[in-house]
């Protein structure tokens, strides 16, 4: 197969400034700029243009992760990478690149309307170098956007199992949101290190904020309690709305010799009492 | 060969685990705990278990069936300082010793012996 011929870099290189005019313009028509600044936008496509030209320059070749093409992926990498941040999707980060063919096959086509065999040949060239090069930009897009999701789940992990001391020895676990088998594990680890890092004896696990108790959250909660128990802790569930109260009846879950208190109040009032500790109104 | 120390505490027996526990070290601890029951006739046994990090089923069973020993004995048993990890992995084998009466620390698992001797 042939290689790319220098006409074509050198047509490219002296209609430099009108294609990267053509392509701005083209990327603006697609929709593919939104969020994005026009001074930003003009200096991406012109620094993408100054490197493929020069990585041409260097008779790269086809392969992209070639060493010479170094400086053009990082670029490709960088931008996808802002892209994901700017919440672009694939399509719009995809064709940065993709709309660059328009023009550049035009450009081609009017330098070799006498040869069409050299014409479909240095297409097909220009074709593979930027599908290579889009392919590896949606893929670090791709690996961005995976590694913002995944740190969000980290964050929601973190956030949801606060473990915070009610009283001298009381501790207690607000749980938000749906238990799953991953969180319940966070959650039952943070709590379990909490125990034995205070020394307190009585955990309160208060799912007021857990919209739903089936088969699977009760197991994970009988569970927690059975590790709590172990560790020489005692543990009151409380928040039992009369929802999830019926659910659990209906459902013939046993929640055997749980301790279950309607609201944390009552639950702190029961803890309090088994510290053999009174509150009452100062005279 | 290697064996666990029983520590005598007037009408109690003190039992630490300080390294970890193999099967032949587990069996020889269940021996020699009921045979120091009978020879002492202890009314408690506190088991510390705070520096045992990694259990496995046969070491979980090991502390259920040493703690049901002593209760036929008519010593009363509690468990102290197990590690939240090895809580976890007991819970997850499925194994909740059931019976076993636990605390978290050995001066609280002292009290609840008292307690628990005080009330027979």
């Amino acid at each position: 197969m042939a290689a790319l011929q220098s006409s074509t870099l050198d047509a490219m290189k002296k209609n430099q400034v009108q294609l990267v005019a053509e392509w701005t313009n083209s990327l603006e028509a697609s929709g593919a700029t939104r969020n994005l600044k026009d001074h930003d936008l003009k200096q991406q496509t012109s620094e993408f243009f100054e490197l493929i030209t020069s990585g041409l320059d260097h008779g790269n070749g086809q392969n992209i992760a070639a060493p010479g093409w170094d400086e053009i992926r990082q670029f490709l990498e960088k931008l996808s990478h802002s892209r994901a941040l700017l919440g672009h999707d694939s399509q719009q980060t995809a064709s940065f690149i993709f709309a660059l063919k328009g023009p550049l096959f035009s450009l081609l086509q009017k330098q070799y309307k006498d040869d069409p065999a050299l014409l479909a040949e240095q297409l097909w060239e220009i074709s593979e170098l930027l599908d290579a090069l889009g392919m590896h930009t949606i893929h670090t897009f791709q690996k961005s956007r995976e590694a913002v999701i995944k740190r969000q789940q980290e964050e929601l992990l973190e956030l949801s199992t606060p473990v915070v001391k009610l009283w001298d020895g009381v501790l207690a676990l607000p749980m938000i949101g749906t238990l799953d088998s991953q969180r319940t594990q966070v959650v039952m680890e943070s709590l379990l290190q909490r125990i034995v890092d205070t020394g307190s004896e009585i955990a309160i696990i208060d799912i007021t904020g857990v919209p739903t108790v089936d088969t699977l959250v009760a197991q994970h909660l009988l569970k927690t309690v059975t590790a709590i128990r172990l560790m020489g802790a005692d543990c009151i569930i409380s928040g039992v709305r009369p929802q999830i109260a019926q659910t659990i009846v209906h459902l013939g879950l046993d929640l055997q010799g749980v301790v279950t208190k309607a609201n944390l109040a009552d639950a702190l009032k029961l803890a309090l009492t088994r510290l053999g500790l009174t509150v009452s109104k100062a005279v | 060969m290697e064996r666990i120390p029983i520590l005598q505490m007037g009408d109690f027996l003190l039992v630490t685990i300080q390294v970890d526990m193999h099967d032949q070290l587990a069996l020889t601890l269940q021996d020699d705990l009921s045979e120091r029951i009978s020879k002492t006739s202890a009314r408690g046994v506190l088991i510390d278990i705070s520096a045992l990090d990694m259990v496995d089923s046969f070491i979980g069973r090991m502390i259920g069936t040493i703690s049901g020993l002593s209760k036929i004995m008519d010593a009363q048993t509690v468990l102290v300082g197990m590690q939240p990890a090895v809580a976890i992995t007991l819970v997850e084998l499925g194994m909740t010793l059931p019976g076993v009466s636990t605390a978290l620390n050995v001066e609280r698992g002292m009290k609840l012996l008292h307690e628990r001797v005080r009330e027979q």
